[in-house]
């Protein structure tokens, strides 16, 4: 199929390309920017006036329930590749499972799936997972997604292991101890509402122990959902040493803090907690700089699950139809530039990835976002594709939609 | 019954004077040795000048409705309570309940109904300085010195001035 | 942010927390709690306020004292009460929180007293009886998590405004585990509000939460230092089912630091007035001879708590 993407502004953060010319795909490629290729003859023409044409967005954590839904919520997020964490039910420890799921994915034809393998069978943090098995079923690296390695002897033995292979290892840096029993940031909020706190060196710790292991085993590690300001001191010191080390942090934690918690509010139940508004400042300021990638974390929770006492509320927010809006709201209260803003979103996790997606050269899958940043629109649970109508956001007014989405070429979601 | 003439601000009558006349009428009725009951606040206020003026021994009493209103339910609880206090046995007493304003009876009922949680009294007379028609309840006063008819709206209200002195004031919803 | 324990003319519809709440509201409370200490002096003790409403006493966590206070409380409301111990009821099937409020919202009742152990419970069913448009069911408080305990707070400053008269003069200090204590977050944020300008926490670091001083509290780790010249001395009962990590090392190890003795109490001021919320460890945070000593008033408290209470439920069912 030959498409010609007209009229929009043309934005990819990678190539340095912001401009306001035509964009020519050729049989799911990317086939030329501006000059339409030799021979080319369009099939399909789609008018991008008033918006962004920008890579599609890469989603770097993003939980699947049911997988159908939240495919088409990825892509009416313009999310074209979700990293997905490897604890649902049953955890991904065996290489079929990943098989299945990737299968899955390609059927469905919607957003393309990166599944994440298990490190240790059932994400229990004691015997090693396949991890060659799963790498050939299509897993991109290995995680132990929410659930902390408490044994250290095992995290370094998981950690040799993978770099015999060249694997990655993605980890949440949240030392089991001091985090097992919280809810909330340990800090003023929860000292006053009397909700057991998470304290940043649950986070500080862990990074601490993970970053020593990196250097003795020289390990390629990608730390999840940062949350704290020491948090992200400590990644920068491991990553001006030279260290293969990477970090992600979640959407809403550059937006939120533990103040958001008000009256026992469930919506601002994350995992791990809303810091304060310093380690929010800290957060920004990593991602801004190029430090931290951003993701989503989506994480769909029925509302039985989360109209229940603080405490008791399963932690997470529906993330992929809001990742783009909100990203777009953190940057333009840094005054950063959209290609600044999208870069966080489709180059620097692809380099997470180390993939050569999320961008728009030519001979590029044709993965693309095309979005209208003026546009708002209501979240409301209608308004949502996911199945997750959790949110902190429900009945605020989101700017940026996306218009049309297309992976590898083809249209996969139409507003 | 004749219409009464409107009262205004300039036509009030002299509430001390009132209490004296009221007294007086009290005065030949004294052999059952009455206890006294106000209730808050004009009535609580003209019981003590009862007790001055028919040189009664006993402490009154004096009792705070709020509890047993019966327009809870549109007015929620007054925002002041003040507590009832009862300083003698009520069971077998002549007891007289002393108030301002005699309206509707409501008031009336409510204490009488508080007074028998205490005991059973041997009777209860009403005093009160004025008397509003627009009963609401069988209720009527057995001494009381003054009929007034008030304007819709309107509302007779006792007060107790800087100098200790008890005077009417009209009010306008 | 909108406080959902006020209507919207600004009046008490639900006690959920101390927190928030104007002195005036404080201060109708307490007075009008002095006129239910009369009641409760005579010999027929009911008012018939509450008559023909439904007083449903949902206990998530057990507790029978504190239950009964609220059931005598509202009887002497003339109400009807209806005692739930969910523990063994229908929410150990499965039934969730709200799932339990509707049902029991079309049995009629019309306040709901909430024990739980997750701290912001009562709001959740606060809320969600305002979603469903039922501004005529109201929520009381009995403790939820280590958030709050507003009833407690309320009927500690009863006994203190009885003892002492004046707030503004006062140093207080509340000693034990107030990280793991709800009475103890109530009682100060009611201190506070009533204007006490000395308030004090006494207690090791590891049962002090941090950020105590945003609160307004001073902190002290010596109780010597901490009881010099108090006038009111709150002891919080040491707590051992909440406690679940290495905190302390043993009961005796924390009375010889922090347990009031008659020499640590003679270090305050000699009309000094000793408080517990109940029940004491003898032994553990208290010596037998003060909780039985003349400056004990640990008692009187639960006279108060009754009264407390029965203002509680008169003030917000009216509104």
């Amino acid at each position: 199929m030959q498409i010609e993407i007209k009229n929009g502004r043309v934005i990819d953060p990678k190539n340095g390309v912001d401009r306001s010319i035509s964009l020519f795909v050729v049989d799911g490629k990317v086939a030329g920017l501006g000059e339409a290729p030799t021979g080319f003859v369009a099939e399909k023409t789609i008018d991008a006036a008033g918006c962004v044409v920008c890579p599609g967005l890469i989603d770097l954590g993003a939980r699947l329930n049911s997988i159908e839904a939240e495919l088409a919520a990825a892509v009416a997020g313009g999310v074209t590749s979700v990293v997905v964490p490897p604890d649902a039910d049953p955890p991904l420890d065996e290489p079929e499972l990943a098989d299945r799921l990737v299968h899955r994915g390609t059927e469905i034809g919607k957003a393309r799936i990166l599944p994440l393998g298990a490190l240790t069978l059932g994400l229990k943090g004691e015997r090693l997972a396949e991890l060659v098995g799963l790498k050939k079923a299509g897993c991109v690296a290995f995680s132990q997604a929410n659930a902390p390695m408490v044994d250290t002897e095992a995290l370094l033995r998981a950690m040799e292991y993978a770099t015999t292979f060249g694997f990655a290892v993605w980890l949440q840096p949240q030392d089991y101890w001091l985090s097992r029993n919280g809810i909330a940031h340990e800090g003023e909020v929860a000292s006053r509402l009397g909700l057991a706190g998470i304290p940043v060196a649950a986070e500080t710790i862990a990074i601490a122990t993970i970053v020593q292991l990196v250097r003795d085993t020289g390990c390629r590690v990608h730390l999840t959902r940062l949350s704290s300001a020491p948090g992200v001191a400590l990644v920068k010191a491991a990553r001006d040493e030279g260290l293969p080390v990477s970090c992600d942090v979640g959407v809403h934690h550059l937006l939120l803090t533990e103040n958001d918690i008000g009256f026992f509010n469930p919506h601002a139940r994350f995992c791990p907690p809303l810091r304060a508004q310093n380690d929010r400042l800290a957060l920004s300021t990593a991602a801004a700089s190029g430090l931290a990638a951003i993701c989503s974390d989506h994480t769909p929770v029925a509302a039985d699950d989360k109209l229940l006492p603080f405490g008791e509320a399963k932690a997470g927010a529906t993330g992929l139809e809001v990742l783009l809006p909100l990203t777009l709201k953190w940057a333009e209260s840094l005054k950063l530039s959209l290609p600044e803003a999208l870069a966080r979103i489709t180059s620097a996790p692809a380099d997470v990835l180390g993939l050569s997606s999320g961008q728009l050269a030519v001979d590029a899958a044709a993965d693309i976002c095309i979005f209208d940043p003026e546009a708002t629109w209501q979240l409301t649970p209608e308004a949502l594709k996911s199945r997750g109508k959790n949110s902190p956001w429900t009945g605020y007014m989101m700017i940026g939609k996306v218009k049309t989405t297309l992976v590898g070429g083809r249209v996969v979601y139409q507003a | 019954m004749s219409p009464l003439p409107h009262l205004n601000t300039d036509s009030l009558p002299d509430a001390e004077a009132q209490c004296r006349q009221l007294a007086d009428l009290i005065r030949p009725h004294l052999h059952h040795q009455p206890a006294l009951v106000g209730i808050f606040s004009g009535g609580a206020w003209i019981a003590e000048r009862l007790k001055e003026l028919l040189d009664l021994p006993e402490d009154i009493g004096l009792i705070d409705v709020s509890f047993y209103r019966d327009d809870f339910a549109e007015k929620g609880l007054h925002p002041q309570v003040k507590p009832t206090v009862i300083p003698f046995d009520v069971e077998d007493r002549h007891i007289i309940l002393v108030d301002d304003v005699l309206y509707t009876g409501r008031t009336t009922r409510a204490a009488i109904n508080e007074l028998f949680d205490y005991g059973r009294p041997a009777s209860i007379e009403l005093a009160v300085l004025a008397d509003r028609a627009g009963r609401e309840l069988p209720v009527a006063p057995t001494y009381c010195v003054w009929d007034v008819a008030l304007r819709d709206g309107d509302s007779l209200v006792l007060a107790k001035q800087d100098d200790g002195q008890l005077a009417w004031r009209l009010e306008n919803a | 942010m909108h406080n959902p324990q006020l209507n919207k003319d600004g009046e008490l519809t639900h006690l959920l927390s101390i927190e928030g709440l104007p002195q005036r509201i404080l201060t109708q409370i307490l007075d009008t709690a002095e006129s239910f200490m009369e009641v409760s002096a005579r010999d027929v003790k009911k008012v018939p306020l509450l008559r023909g409403k439904s007083v449903f006493n949902l206990f998530f966590e057990n507790s029978t004292r504190t239950r009964t206070t609220f059931e005598i409380a509202a009887k002497r409301l003339s109400a009807d009460v209806i005692n739930l111990d969910i523990n063994k009821s229908s929410a150990s099937k499965g039934e969730t929180l709200l799932d339990t409020i509707d049902n029991l919202v079309a049995m009629h009742a019309n306040l709901f007293v909430v024990r739980h152990a997750s701290s912001g419970a009562p709001y959740l069913i606060a809320e969600h009886l305002q979603r469903i448009g039922r501004d005529d069911v109201h929520v009381v408080n009995a403790g939820d998590g280590r958030h709050a305990h507003p009833t407690q707070g309320l009927l500690d400053m009863y006994t203190i405004r009885h003892y002492k008269k004046d707030f503004t003069q006062l140093r207080v200090a509340i000693v034990g585990d107030i990280l793991h204590s709800r009475v103890a977050r109530s009682d100060i944020h009611a201190l506070t509000t009533l204007g006490v300008p000395e308030v004090r926490a006494i207690g090791p670091e590891t049962l002090l939460p941090k950020h105590l001083d945003k609160l307004g509290v001073h902190v002290f780790h010596d109780m010597n230092e901490g009881l010099k010249d108090v006038d009111v001395i709150i002891m919080l009962r040491l707590q051992n089912e909440r406690m679940n990590g290495a905190l302390l090392p043993s009961a005796g190890e924390y009375f010889r630091h922090y347990g009031l003795t008659p020499q640590k109490l003679a270090l305050a001021r000699p009309d000094a007035i000793v408080m517990h919320p109940g029940p004491m460890n003898r032994g553990v945070e208290i010596h037998s001879a003060v909780a039985d000593g003349s400056q004990a008033v640990i008692l009187p408290q639960v006279t108060f708590g009754i009264a407390v209470r029965m203002a509680v439920m008169s003030i917000v069912a009216g509104n």
